[in-house]
């Protein structure tokens, strides 16, 4: 079935410009909880994909699998993650990497923040510290006064000022932190940016600055982001697609646009209208009833019928694939495949 | 599992200090007392089973009644040694403020003074020392660790925002310790009795050995003493002091057990560890 | 109008720090909860929003100032909560784990209310959980925390606060631990609240979107200062003071144009961090941060502008006839209105460290 996404996806004589193909992959925890269920998508280069989810979508687990930062009990038990340098050579899939390349590839090609980056620097390093190591790690032949002026111009990059280079990160605010948490990420010029909530543990003003810098570098250094969050308010601002999870499995795919003004799936509706609009007339709104499903005992069928209000007949027993309608793809048995609706 | 391993020992040690004088007196027909002049310093054989003292007296019987003496004083110890420690701990650390300063000042206190000598001074004032009066000692002076403790975890525990709703619904003082934090506290003061009792039993065995304890009540402590005292060791008799001593070292390894089982209901570190695994099951759910 | 069950006169909370700091977490804060409305104070981590919650729910006494229930300071502990009731942030924390629901819903019963009768206790715990929407309520009654979900957590906490049939409900954050998709219902379920009982609510947030939905007025929060409150469509629609438009402007909106977006996002880079409360700024606590920042910004606490329907701001453009200036631009504009601009106010870069030394 995830086959079928590849099919429909536009004939790809354009297949050098995707920076990251994921083909059916799926993630289980101690072969108990299948947290990822045969996820598949394509990111584009310098393209922003957000990934929306609740608690139990998911969505961190796809996070540790595209890093390969998972630990066991994660396992990774199908799928491909195809990942096309810039060279243009041929693709190298993630999940059979060995140590040493995945090293190679760490910071030069694919980079992460994390919702608690800001507490990753290291306490007791200058910054400048920080960011000489990890450059002069992949660069052998940059010598130590080029690192830690390449650190402040990064630093520069992400609006801290030069002589902070020399300070220690407990100097820095929390939103400072995180900034520079980006700017290190971005410090080897990697083609993708894995960020997990990167805006979560700071305030509105801060996630606003943070963004438009991320948006600003991504369109200066042309990096394409991976960009998890709960906060589908905040994607359909900053993501060009966005990919809604429920219970591990991709269930609407589209671009920010048409998920905002058309979403399909139920779920994608409900959640889109959980998010009462700051300016646009108001209405009751009601959110989801019901919570999200125990990924120990998933619902048979598709895993939000039993929150969903068009369900019928059928829904508590057919897996909906993921087809395309109007535009995006979604995986909703109101919508089935052929049919476009 | 450690903690069950240690719990087992004293279990087994308990019950036979409770029943071990019935069943040495009515199945063996021993008297730990009786002195049998015709064996005196015998080796173990089909008669005496552990051999005799010294005097004449069965080892075995005296290991088994000495069972009861030496868990009698843990018993009691413990018991004292817990109460005042949660006494003054939760109270300290539930309170906080001037009460937990006055609290935390006395704990230190105890926690500081060198207990040794003043077991030696309190015992040589109050003549003729008794396993209670043992007992009592070793409890006055042994709670300021527990105390220390239970007043770090209750204060985290009463910072927590379910004691803060409780308050705000007007339920009082008195009903908030012991229906709202103490209930959160029993693991830990199980496991710290448990490590108390096992404490006193070797503190009283020591004690016993430097000479402080009732030299006509029978504890472990006592006949390693009186077969110091006769010079057991030098002439070979071995059957006299390796029992109690055996006994004494299971019940220290009964301590090393329980111990890690302290730790990781004490130390958050370790506790952290396990509620971020719980938390990680969850979470990988995410 | 009817007459304010609870309110807070000029309220101030200050907290000691080492040997002589001292965080001001609260001044000046006044303000007033009327049956059957809800207020919602808005600010960001650090604006003493949580802290005036605490202090209205007494936690702790103000440094100053007075809190009035019924116009009348000095109630008792007891009778004041039986009449102020606070909800939480987080739902997994303030329920005992050890407890079930009916022991929670039960204490709050037979401390209010005396009611000893078995059976009726049992009818009211019942009742009190069908009334947060936890039906069929026997379902619920004998479950522990743990077996219920984020979002029937909280309405437990709801239910209990309610057992005391208060006349006041503080919640202190209480969906931002929730799931996205259950927070409405929560939403709901407070409206519903003041709607049926009449309650007085104070709803305290960060989100300044689920406050528009929920309240009727809204009280903004910066450095421990309320800054601007009134009527929430003419704060949303029509900030007066320069921080309200920033929160504003920053928060998420999928409805707004792109247009609108990109004139949000561009130079939206550099716009400065909140203080530090320890050593706060002089005069308006926002001035190093404000593109408008004047003189007497930098020296004295601005008074308070009524400007009608119940709308006020504490900012000296409107006293010094510059409130044009503020509708005319945005935030993201205003470093290059800065540069151009006559004010000589201190870059926002310098200002966002905490009054910690620079590195050596």
């Amino acid at each position: 079935m995830t086959s079928q996404t590849q099919e429909h996806a536009p004939a790809t004589p354009a297949a050098h410009r995707a920076v990251l193909r994921v083909d059916g992959l799926s993630v289980e925890y101690a072969g108990e909880v299948r947290a990822c269920v045969d996820v598949s998508f394509t990111l584009r280069r310098g393209e922003i994909l957000g990934v929306a989810g609740e608690s139990g979508s998911g969505k961190s687990t796809l996070i540790t699998a595209l890093t390969r930062l998972q630990r066991p009990p994660a396992v990774t038990t199908a799928g491909r993650i195809l990942y096309h340098g810039r060279d243009g050579g041929p693709p190298v899939d993630l999940v059979t990497l060995d140590d040493k390349a995945l090293r190679d590839l760490r910071w030069t090609s694919l980079s992460i923040v994390l919702q608690s980056a800001m507490d990753a620097l290291n306490p007791v390093l200058r910054l400048g510290a920080q960011f000489a190591d990890a450059l002069r790690a992949h660069d052998r032949r940059m010598s130590k006064k080029e690192a830690w002026q390449r650190a402040a111009e990064l630093l520069a990059m992400v609006g801290i000022s030069a002589d902070r280079v020399r300070g220690y990160p407990h100097q820095l605010s929390g939103g400072m932190r995180q900034r520079a948490a980006i700017a290190l990420a971005l410090a080897c010029r990697p083609d993708l940016v894995v960020m997990d909530e990167p805006t979560t543990a700071v305030d509105v003003v801060m996630q606003r600055q943070i963004l438009s810098q991320v948006l600003r570098l991504r369109d200066e250094l042309g990096f394409a982001v991976v960009f998890v969050t709960h906060d589908l308010s905040l994607l359909l601002e900053v993501a060009d697609r966005i990919a809604i999870m429920y219970a591990g499995r991709i269930v609407e795919i589209g671009t920010a646009r048409a998920l905002y003004t058309g979403p399909k799936h139920p779920y994608t509706q409900g959640l889109r209208d959980s998010f009462p609009p700051l300016h646009a007339p108001l209405r009751p709104l009601s959110g989801i009833p019901g919570s999200p499903p125990d990924l120990r005992r998933p619902p048979p069928g598709c895993a939000f019928h039993p929150r969903c209000p068009e369900r019928f007949d059928g829904c508590d027993r057919i897996l909906p694939e993921l087809v395309p309608a109007a535009g995006h793809e979604v995986a909703c048995l109101l919508y089935p495949a052929g049919g476009d609706r | 599992m450690k903690v069950r391993a240690g719990s087992a020992i004293i279990a087994f040690f308990a019950l036979v200090a409770i029943f071990g004088g019935w069943f040495s007196e009515t199945v063996l027909g021993l008297d730990p007392r009786a002195n049998d002049i015709q064996a005196i310093a015998q080796p173990p054989s089909g008669e005496h089973l552990l051999g005799t003292t010294q005097f004449g007296q069965d080892v075995l019987a005296q290991v088994i009644a000495g069972a009861s003496g030496s868990m009698f004083v843990g018993f009691l110890a413990a018991a004292i040694g817990t109460a005042l420690a949660v006494l003054v701990g939760v109270t300290a650390g539930y309170f906080g403020g001037g009460v937990d300063g006055v609290l935390n000042f006395l704990t230190n206190l105890f926690l500081v003074m060198p207990v040794l000598p003043l077991i030696f001074v309190v015992a040589g004032y109050l003549q003729g020392t008794g396993l209670w009066t043992i007992a009592l000692i070793i409890g006055l002076f042994g709670w300021a660790g527990g105390a220390r403790t239970l007043r770090a975890q209750a204060m985290s525990v009463a910072g927590r925002d379910f004691v803060r709703a409780m308050r705000l619904l007007g339920e009082s003082n008195r009903r908030l310790v012991f229906f709202e934090v103490l209930p959160h506290l029993t693991g830990l003061i199980a496991s710290m009795f448990l490590h108390a009792l096992i404490g006193a039993v070797l503190a009283e065995a020591g004690l016993a050995f430097l000479g402080i304890s009732d030299s006509a009540a029978i504890s472990w402590g006592t006949m390693i003493q009186a077969a110091q005292q006769q010079s057991a060791v030098l002439r070979g008799l071995w059957w006299w002091f390796v029992p109690p001593g055996l006994c004494i070292a299971l019940i220290g390894t009964a301590a090393a057990l329980v111990n890690f089982g302290v730790d990781e209901v004490a130390n958050p570190k370790l506790r952290v560890v396990r509620t971020r695994r719980r938390r990680i099951a969850r979470s990988e759910a995410a | 109008m009817s007459e304010p069950v609870l309110e807070a006169r000029d309220v101030a909370k200050h907290f000691p720090v080492g040997r002589r700091g001292v965080v001001r977490a609260v001044e000046d804060a006044t303000l007033a909860l009327l049956p059957g409305r809800i207020v919602a104070l808005v600010g960001e981590s650090g604006s003493g929003k949580t802290t005036l919650a605490r202090v209205l729910a007494r936690f702790y006494p103000p440094t100053s100032g007075e809190v009035l229930l019924h116009g009348r300071a000095g109630t008792g502990r007891r009778g004041y909560h039986s009449d102020v009731q606070l909800i939480f942030q987080d739902p997994f924390g303030s329920l005992n784990p050890l407890h079930r629901v009916r022991y929670n819903l039960e204490r709050a019963l037979r401390l209010h209310h005396r009611t000893r009768d078995r059976r009726e206790l049992e009818r009211q715990v019942l009742d009190l959980l069908e009334r947060v929407s936890l039906s069929p309520a026997g379902d619920f009654v004998d479950k522990f925390p743990h077996e219920l979900s984020g979002g029937q957590r909280q309405r437990v906490v709801i239910a209990r606060a309610l057992a005391v049939r208060p006349k006041v409900l503080l919640g202190d954050e209480p969906i931002s631990m929730l799931d996205v998709s259950i927070r409405l219902d929560m939403l709901n379920l407070l409206a519903r609240l003041r709607d049926e009982d009449g309650l007085a609510l104070l709803y305290i947030t960060h989100d300044i979107a689920s406050a528009r939905y929920l309240c009727d007025d809204i009280v903004v929060m910066y450095a421990g200062r309320m800054i601007e409150g009134g009527p929430k469509e003419d704060v949303i629609a029509r900030p007066r003071h320069p921080y309200t438009k920033l929160l504003i402007e920053s928060s998420p909106d999928p409805g707004r144009g792109e247009d609108d977006r990109a004139a949000l996002f561009d130079g939206a880079d550099e716009l400065g961090e909140p203080p530090s409360l320890v050593n706060p700024p002089a005069g308006c606590r926002f001035h190093p941060r404000c593109p408008f920042a004047m003189p007497e910004c930098e020296q004295s606490p601005p008074p308070r502008t009524d400007l009608g329907g119940g709308h006020w701001a504490h900012c000296w453009l409107h006293q010094k006839g510059r409130a044009g200036d503020l509708a005319s631009t945005t935030h993201a504009a205003a470093p290059a209105l800065r540069a151009a601009g006559p004010a000589d106010a201190p870059g926002a870069a310098d200002d966002c460290g905490d009054g910690k030394e620079e590195g050596p």
